[in-house]
């Protein structure tokens, strides 16, 4: 793992208006960060902390309202053309096409970077098998199960071969078990191909599983507390689990008193 | 056993079998220049139909029909966009268009024939100003119910702007463009004889006037089942369409 950071953000702040016009809603406060390359992040908060919003602005979906965000140097929403191919993203739902087979879904980044029709279709195919769906590539989304939905959306996101993964919270939908699966799939995959991820979620236990560093956030999203988990013992996982399970319950207690 | 799409059939089937024969016991009743008998009817039909020289007025509404909806169409679906992506463009359009939508057809008869010349020009202009509104809206609604997630997702991948019209805005509007159409066809059919009684030398409508100066019900109903066995046919065409564009949806077992 180099130590260049290919995600980094510097006193970012993002801040919506209400709707109904009274006033500013802060969703992400002052936030800094630093992410190397080939690192796993997992980035850990309760919902509603920001983590989303956080979440789009490095996918250039949504732009910071000021400091600085940047991905491999570049800004993500002023440039946005310049991440064609470069992020690849699995987001909460699986979020496919209904319209189009498992194959076509998985196609769909493929078919926008204008990749050659015939190796497209190799990669998709392979990408499906190597995910365990060979035999449902002409399969529409509804007639598979949401584990088989959320490998497709992996697939989809894998077969534009990007710099950096960005999950949002991909597997919460789905049982236990196939989650734990996937889980592993997913991080057997981003170290094989030696990709960069960040894996927002709310749980504990997926963030230590899955987290070369874990970053707790606050509400609005600011960095509460931060670990490395890569090649820790189990001492320091004990701890690390203790202090993230003490630093959300103060956010929860706090977030009762404010609701008070 | 029978299944549910003969079952379907039968029962249109019975539905118009007795309205033939209530409108065969009227013709009993009645003289026949008010309820001419129902085999009378079929007969005259069916000479309209292989008749050439009749046959091109019918020939001649469907081209009209076809025309004034693939202009309102195409202009429906371009002031559609334009709505969708700007709202001070839609605060400038909607109320034309709502205005519109409130003038009758008869009206716009009256305006084609005071403002035009050229009878084909007249019933185009009338047909797109009446369907126009309709179609826009329809657009406009199927535009704006795409998936907020799916469009995330799909500018993830930073498509160009072709590609995204492409691959989501197109697929995603097409069950409300056949809708749109659907709806659009009775509309225009109606509209057209109208159009076509009031200022047009050939094509259904001139002909159902032609019946009425003759008095000639048999005439009439035959040229009024052109019209509505022309809707029949483009309306199951457009069924076929759908049900392969939208064959991706998902079917209950059990039916409604």
């Amino acid at each position: 793992m180099s130590s260049e950071p290919i995600i980094r953000f510097n006193d970012v702040s993002k801040v919506f208006r209400r709707p109904d016009g009274r006033g500013d809603f802060v969703a992400v406060d002052k936030l800094s960060f630093e992410i190397c390359k080939g690192e796993i992040v997992a980035v850990l908060g309760k919902t509603g902390c920001g983590k989303s919003t956080m979440f789009n602005i490095v996918a250039g979906l949504t732009e910071a309202t000021s400091g600085e965000a940047r991905v491999v140097g570049h800004d993500p929403f002023r440039e946005f053309d310049f991440f064609r191919g470069k992020i690849g993203i699995v987001f909460q739902g699986d979020r496919l096409m209904p319209w189009r087979t498992a194959l076509d879904n998985v196609l769909l980044g493929l078919q926008i970077l204008d990749t050659d029709p015939t190796q497209a279709e190799a990669t998709a195919r392979a990408w499906l098998t190597r995910l365990g769906l060979a035999g449902h590539e002409s399969d529409y989304p509804h007639a598979l199960s949401g584990g088989m939905r959320q490998r497709v959306s992996i697939a989809r996101a894998f077969a534009v071969d990007p710099e950096i993964l960005l999950c949002d919270e991909p597997f919460s939908a789905l049982d236990e078990m196939t989650a734990r699966d996937l889980r592993a799939e997913f991080v057997r995959l981003v170290r094989q191909n030696n990709k960069t991820a960040v894996f927002i979620t709310h749980q504990v236990n997926e963030a230590m599983e899955i987290g070369d560093r874990v970053l707790v956030f606050h509400r609005p999203a600011r960095i509460a507390y931060e670990t490395r988990l890569a090649g820790a013992d189990e001492a320091h996982r004990h701890e690390a689990h203790d202090e993230i399970m003490k630093v959300l319950g103060a956010e929860a207690a706090t977030a009762g008193l404010a609701a008070g | 056993m029978i299944g549910s799409r003969t079952v379907r059939a039968l029962q249109a089937a019975a539905g118009m079998i007795v309205l033939a024969a209530l409108w065969q016991i009227m013709s009993m009743i009645f003289p026949p220049f008010l309820f001419p008998p129902v085999p009378q009817i079929i007969t005259r039909t069916v000479e309209v139909l292989i008749t050439g020289s009749l046959l091109v007025d019918v020939l001649l509404t469907a081209w009209r029909i076809f025309g004034g909806l693939f202009g309102a169409f195409i202009l429906g679906g371009v002031l559609a966009l334009v709505i969708g992506q700007s709202r001070t463009m839609e605060n400038y359009i909607t109320p034309v268009l709502t205005f519109f939508q409130g003038i009758p057809a008869l009206s716009w008869v009256v305006f084609a024939i005071i403002w035009f010349h050229g009878i084909e020009f007249r019933v185009l202009f009338i047909m797109v100003m009446t369907t126009l509104p309709a179609f826009t809206f329809q657009i406009l609604d199927a535009f704006r119910s795409m998936s907020k997630d799916l469009f995330e997702m799909t500018m993830s991948f930073r498509p160009r702007r072709w590609t995204l019209f492409r691959f989501l805005i197109v697929p995603t509007i097409l069950p409300g463009i056949l809708t749109a159409w659907k709806v659009n066809l009775g509309n225009a059919a109606r509209v057209v004889v109208v159009a076509e009684l009031v200022g047009a030398t050939g094509g259904v409508g001139y002909q159902l006037l032609r019946q009425q100066q003759l008095f000639d019900m048999a005439g009439a109903m035959a040229w009024t089942l052109q019209l509505v066995l022309f809707v029949l046919v483009v309306q199951q065409t457009i069924n076929a369409i759908e049900a392969w564009v939208l064959r991706y949806r998902a079917v209950s077992e059990r039916a409604m």
